[in-house]
């Protein structure tokens, strides 16, 4: 199992390494400098300009540039923000928390919701809850996470008035208070993100059991006079997450991109609404730093998943 | 039927197959096709969606840009079917022309996804060795990339330069095109590969090889049209993901500009004044919903459609 995960750890180090280059070759080929202002600056004199373009670095071989890119990026120096006016990764480090509490809850509220409900629905294929059930999944990842925000924000918050619409890092209470009004606002951003995954989820989870559940060993189980709930749990259950497990690391890009417009709508102070408004600001150190990292937390879920397949099926682990 | 059971319901049994002297593989899809009722049906929404905004703006001649500050923020009426936005124009005339814009961004887009991804994937599949070996890295390396924010980076970068080049409207499209095209190709290329790898192998394949066909004719004669059904049903489900990532790119204000009305356009400018015009956002957002949905179940009813289990 060490060897397993030191190998897949090897192989994550090249794709971390494929995205840096292409991060960085968007960047590279991307119009404009950053230095272009101090050219057109009349009071700043032209030698000065090119002593600090070559201070940076700027005319040196694209290869050179991004080996010294890539050596600042590991060692945790990503550049001054110039809008926050502080170093970009203290501002990184700032903002993650809350992304990965907003997604780390939602994509459990989806498993909570995509497991027994996929379970569930495959051993009663086709019955009336089975069509109920596919009918919702579809619905759930059909409806743009936007959308889902602004119903919600429409419907709790305006017509009901019962959740804050605004994510406050900074509550004033205290104490038990103070968690309460961190949950409150907590829901919206969470139920709109794991509701578009636990639509998909839900989806592979029951085909994914559909084509376990009559295999010739689970009905040797049940033969054993093993009872339904631990045929389907430790026999079934197991071997039809291993896909899941896959198509969950795949869906990574697509929550992280769901996060961002989640942030953008209900105002979370993560590193989602960070970019955009870094964007919108043109605070392209922050920009480029948010991205590497959005891929970084994808490789890491990658890893991951590549682990838990290999706890999941040990045949995998071995050769 | 031991072993497993279908993800969908199958008529296997209650039909003898029908033995008619002229079944090409599209048409029998398309008979298949026709007993998943509610694709059936979404197809019929869908084409009416469709039609609607492409001669919509021919019927219902109100100016897409009329301001007009009496009727500012009005609900549904006669005048405005689906009300006003902040500046009086009607809501109507703007979705209309907007979804043409998702519409052939969707279309565009997919195309771009599937060429790519049929290319990449015929050539991994046809050649062995490190040229597959490669190609695959490159997949899975596109496939690990954060999408939206890779996709709001090169359109950050981008955007101006473009816009100076081809005109803002132009610039704008074929950025979003090319973007979410280039990011998207990658399942459909490991769809084909897969396909390819299977399909090389196989007898008929082996006969035209053996005939002397050129790898070219191998692979356009009697490959690549074998291996279509699945990449149909992925061109159908890139058009909704594509609609959905144009919308969210618009939808955070990053996409086309206030004059280019696209639905998720129109949501995001609905956004910062839904206590007073509720319909502003509901409308757009809901063609948005419905059109997804419609297209995720046409394609669910093709996967059906095409699936090679099926014996019927």
């Amino acid at each position: 199992m060490f060897r397993y995960i030191l190998r897949r750890l090897m192989i994550a180090v090249p794709s971390l390494l494929g995205i840096s280059l292409v991060l960085f070759t968007v960047l590279a080929m991307a119009p404009g400098d950053p230095f272009s202002e101090l050219v057109s600056n009349p009071n700043i004199p032209p030698e000065v300009a090119l002593a600090l373009r070559q201070k940076f670095g700027l005319d040196d071989p694209l290869m050179v540039r991004y080996w010294n890119w890539l050596t600042a990026m590991l060692q945790g120096d990503w550049g001054y923000s110039f809008i926050s006016r502080i170093n970009v990764e203290t501002l990184i480090m700032q903002r993650i928390p809350v992304t990965l509490l907003v997604i780390g809850s939602s994509q459990l509220l989806a498993l909570c919701i995509a497991i027994p409900v996929g379970v569930y629905a495959a051993t009663r294929p086709y019955s009336i809850f089975d069509q109920i059930a596919s009918t919702l999944a579809f619905i759930g990842f059909s409806l743009p996470t936007f959308f889902t925000g602004i119903l919600l924000i429409l419907f709790f918050s305006i017509h009901l008035d019962w959740l804050p619409f605004v994510y406050r890092a900074d509550i004033p209470e205290t104490g038990w208070r103070f968690f309460w009004e961190h949950f409150k606002q907590m829901i919206m951003p969470v139920v709109v993100l794991g509701m578009f995954q636990a639509g998909a989820w839900t989806r592979y989870v029951r085909s994914a059991v559909l084509d376990v559940i009559r295999l010739d060993y689970v009905t040797t189980a049940r033969s054993k006079g093993l009872s339904e709930k631990v045929v389907i749990t430790k026999h079934v259950l197991r071997n039809a997450l291993i896909p899941v497990v896959t198509l969950v690391a795949l869906q990574m890009p697509a929550i992280f991109g769901g996060a961002i417009v989640t942030e953008q709508i209900f105002r979370v102070p993560g590193i989602g609404s960070l970019i955009i408004s870094s964007m919108l600001a043109n605070d392209t150190p922050v920009v480029m730093a948010v991205t590497f990292v959005f891929s970084t937390l994808v490789i890491a879920c990658n890893l991951l998943a590549d682990i838990l397949y290999g706890w999941l099926d040990p045949r995998i682990s071995y050769n | 039927m031991a072993g497993s059971t279908l993800a969908s319901p199958t008529t296997e049994g209650k039909l003898p197959a029908v033995a008619s002297s002229n079944h090409s593989p599209g048409r029998e899809a398309w008979r298949r096709f026709k007993r998943h009722k509610l694709a059936v049906f979404c197809s019929v929404i869908l084409g009416f969606i469709v039609l609607a905004v492409l001669l919509g703006p021919w019927i219902w001649r109100v100016p897409i840009n009329e301001i007009d500050f009496n009727a500012r923020m009005q609900g549904p009426s006669w005048a405005h079917p689906l009300g006003t936005d902040d500046l009086g124009q009607d809501l109507l005339a703007r979705m209309l022309y907007g979804g043409r814009i998702s519409l052939a961004v969707g279309l565009a887009a997919m195309l771009i996804a599937i060429s790519v991804g049929v290319v990449v994937g015929a050539v991994a599949g046809m050649s062995k060795g490190p040229v597959d070996a490669f190609l695959m890295w490159v997949t899975d390396l596109f496939l690990s990339l954060p999408q939206l924010p890779l996709l709001l980076l090169i359109f950050y970068l981008f955007n101006d330069t473009l816009k100076k080049m081809i005109g803002p409207e132009a610039g704008v499209f074929v950025l979003v095109v090319a973007v979410i095209g280039g990011l998207r190709w990658m399942p459909v290329a490991r769809l084909v590969r897969a396909q390819f790898l299977t399909l090389r192998e196989k007898e008929f394949v082996e006969a035209a090889r053996a005939l002397g066909a050129s790898p070219w004719r191998q692979v356009t004669v009697h490959i690549l049209p074998n291996a279509m059904g699945p990449v149909i049903v992925a061109a159908t489900i890139d058009v909704a993901a594509a609609i959905i990532a144009e919308s969210t790119l618009s939808f955070l204000g990053l996409g086309f500009p206030p004059d280019i009305p696209t639905w998720g356009r129109i949501l995001f400018d609905a956004k910062d004044h839904m206590d007073v015009a509720v319909h502003w956002a509901l409308f757009p957002g809901a063609l948005i919903f419905i059109t997804v949905l419609t297209i995720n179940y046409i394609g669910d009813g093709l996967r059906d459609a095409y699936d090679p289990r099926r014996v019927l």
